[in-house]
């Protein structure tokens, strides 16, 4: 199946690339490059030098294995069992729902009608097993439908690909002189067990040809539609202010995501304006949750976001991010655990002043001051282990180091007087230097490496004084001095 | 009621008070760039695992930086709230008060901001007493006008105790604390050394008798602030 939706013209030479092991092969091309000689898996390179004029975009995999995902739901008006059949196929049960479209000629004529209006290409067939109609649609005629005593005789003459198997045992099978699916047949059914009796299904050509002539079962497992959970709430007059509203609503979302036994981490709260526009504010929670007071406590300085235009006559409020979610019950008595009254305080501190307020700081493996340290959210467990420190680090440390002004300059150590911030310190005691060099892997090139010192000034403060660069190091100038921490 | 009371102890060394309930404690340290108080703060920390909620104000972090965990050298974690204003960081505070999980509440708020009166630091103080948890304001570039904070103290930093392996260098950090308005206790100030290895501070402060007391001794004691 190809997608056709706004491609470019049939008579532009177009195939999408992915990245494959040595550069970009091809993915699919379209009917005109098929026609040149352009085939499925080869390199881009290659088929350049074949014709100059190819024009090659990157494929979008993970979007294509979406879309189909919603074609299986989509599919389903057709009949109630369908299912996603490799990046390329979709699987319909079409067991006793045929006769509703007039037979089963006139439903697959049907169903290509409805994918063509998608704009989408397709190749259908019928048969009684999943291995015959994926065997038929792909080499057999347009539309076949094969009956169930007919399999054998309908994929006889089908090439040996149409059995399901990785391209190592077709190869094998092409060198075995094995063309077609009949050839296979007809080879003894013992010698073909003694042959590939330690292979796995999909490099074992007699289990895909009993699953082919339904000997193997091979069920459908029909995917569920996730369920929507959704409350609403009709107005006989357009209001302006949804908060009365929100208790109430709340709770009956509540009470759907208890008997389905989910909890949601998103709640979507959209106000339907008479003027013909909608209105919406989102609010997220650290974990997911199913109590109405705390959703309405989450709204509660979000509701001015909304804007009513001239009023609005309904209320949505949908949960996103719906996961499964059990009562827990922690302690033997009874009582919750402290762990989630943390996560309630972490979510009204999130929805109050956004999520980049809020954080919890993680160490990281570097030596550099700035780097050694990382953002996570606030309930978040870090992935990686803290870093053993050996030396000593200060209390504080500011996010900008700030520049000193050095009155008083020896060749080694600190120096002795230097003006930070307005005012004059002479340095006591010091200790260092601590030598940090600049990452290669990450720093410009010309990046200066630090000597840090800890000093401690004439009235007691000690700070993280650190020299950037060296004397003539050829980097720059001067070294200079800076201020980047304070020590308790 | 947190009783602490450093002229307890007889051989000069100070053990962690027994926290029995916890109180909200304003600090203002001598210079806005003086890490003192924060060292204070830390030892004063009930001892478990729980997790700290750190609110700081703009100017707060602009001036004074943020809390760097490979010098904290704490196994709990930190929920660290950057706001702007004033205002802001007393609802965290106080929303951060309804919360018994946590270990304490720590705010920074720079300088005067009217959010910051009495009635606030009143109402912080009656969260603090429900919720038995401990509560410290920061604040820095301030003036200690009325509040209703249980413990006011000042704390500057002092130099250091003597490097046992090099002359040269700052040891054990020393901090001059000033209690200068106390519910509970009676004021006083102290010059103390704090040991990081074994986390413990001792006193260093010189001991003499005090002056005679003109009073009776039947009225309680009132530190004015």
């Amino acid at each position: 199946m190809e997608r056709q939706g706004n491609a470019p013209s049939d008579d532009i030479l177009l195939v999408l690339a992915r990245e494959g092991q040595h550069g970009p092969v091809v993915h699919a091309a379209n009917r005109t490059a098929r026609t040149t000689g352009i085939t499925q898996g080869s390199r881009v390179v290659d088929m350049k030098a074949i014709c100059p004029e190819l024009h090659v975009e990157y494929a979008d995999e993970a979007g294509d294995r979406a879309a189909l995902d919603r074609l299986v739901l989509w599919a389903r008006r057709w009949c109630p069992w369908t299912t996603r059949d490799g990046e390329d196929g979709l699987i319909l049960d079409t067991t006793g729902s045929a006769h509703l479209f007039g037979g089963e000629a006139a439903m697959l004529i049907e169903i290509q009608t409805q994918l063509s209006l998608l704009g989408l290409t397709s190749r259908l067939a019928m048969a009684s097993t999943w291995g015959a109609a994926w065997a038929l649609a792909r080499f057999g005629p347009a539309r076949t439908i094969c009956a169930a005593d007919e399999t054998a005789l309908g994929l006889r003459a089908l090439p040996v690909a149409g059995l399901r198997l990785d391209d190592a045992t077709l190869l094998l099978l092409q060198r075995l002189g094995l063309k077609t699916i009949g050839a296979v047949m007809d080879v003894p059914r013992l010698s073909l067990t003694r042959r590939f009796v330690k292979a796995g299904l999909s490099s074992n050509p007699l289990m895909r040809l009993d699953q082919a002539l339904g000997k193997l079962a091979e069920p459908v497992a029909s995917v569920e539609a996730k369920p929507r959970f959704s409350v609403q709430s009709r107005l006989a007059d357009p209001i302006f202010d949804p908060t009365p509203h929100l208790p109430d609503l709340c709770e009956r979302l509540c009470e759907v995501l208890q008997n389905a036994g989910m909890g949601c981490r998103r709640l979507h709260l959209t106000v339907y304006r008479t003027d013909g526009d909608v209105s919406r504010v989102d609010v997220a929670t650290s974990v997911s949750t199913r109590d109405p007071n705390h959703m309405h406590s989450l709204f509660r300085d979000k509701v001015e976001r909304i804007n009513p235009g001239f009023g609005f006559d309904l209320i949505d409020l949908t949960a996103g991010r719906v996961e499964p979610m059990q009562a827990l019950q922690t302690h033997l008595d009874g009582k919750t655990s402290d762990d989630l009254d943390l996560a309630l305080l972490v979510d009204r501190l999130t929805a109050r002043f956004g999520a980049r307020a809020v954080s919890r700081p993680v160490l990281r493996e570097s030596h550099v001051p700035e780097r050694a340290e990382g953002r996570i959210a606030a309930l978040a467990n870090p992935t990686q282990t803290a870093p053993v420190m050996t030396r000593e680090r200060p209390i504080r440390l500011l996010d900008h180091p700030e520049e000193v002004r050095v009155l008083y300059a020896v060749p080694e150590g600190p120096p002795v007087q230097f003006v930070w911030r307005r005012q004059t310190h002479r340095v006591t005691r010091y200790a260092g230097p601590e030598r940090i060099a600049p990452e290669w892997w990450r720093d410009k090139p010309g990046t200066r490496l630090r000597d840090y010192f800890k000093i401690e000034d004439q009235t007691g403060r000690r700070l993280w004084l650190y020299r950037e660069g060296l004397h003539a190091d050829g980097r720059g100038g001067e070294p200079r001095w800076f201020v980047h921490g304070m020590f308790a | 009621m947190t009783s602490f009371s450093h002229q307890k102890y007889q051989d000069g060394q100070t053990q962690k008070p027994a926290l029995t309930g916890h109180i909200l404690s304003e600090i203002f340290p001598e210079t806005a760039a003086d890490a003192a108080a924060i060292g204070y703060l830390l030892w004063r920390l009930p001892r478990n695992d729980a997790p700290v909620l750190w609110v700081q104000d703009r100017l707060s972090h602009r001036e004074t930086g943020r809390p760097c965990l490979a010098g904290l050298q704490m196994d709990r974690p930190i929920i660290m709230v950057n706001l702007s204003r004033a205002a802001d960081v007393l609802w965290a505070l106080e929303d951060g008060l309804r919360c018994r999980a946590l270990a304490a509440v720590i705010g920074e708020i720079w300088g005067d901001p009217v959010a910051l009166d009495f009635t606030a630091t009143k109402r912080l103080m009656m969260r603090v007493e429900a919720a038995n948890v401990p509560c410290w304001l920061i604040r820095r570039a301030a003036s200690p006008n009325l509040s209703a904070a249980r413990d006011r103290w000042r704390i500057a930093s002092a130099p250091s105790a003597s490097n046992p392996h090099d002359t040269q260098a700052p040891g054990a950090p020393r901090w001059s604390l000033d209690l200068f308005r106390s519910r509970q206790s009676k004021p006083g100030q102290w010059t103390m050394t704090y040991d990081r290895k074994t986390d413990r501070i001792d006193n260093i402060t010189p001991f003499r008798d005090r002056a005679v007391g003109t009073d009776d001794g039947t009225a309680r004691q009132r530190a004015v602030g």
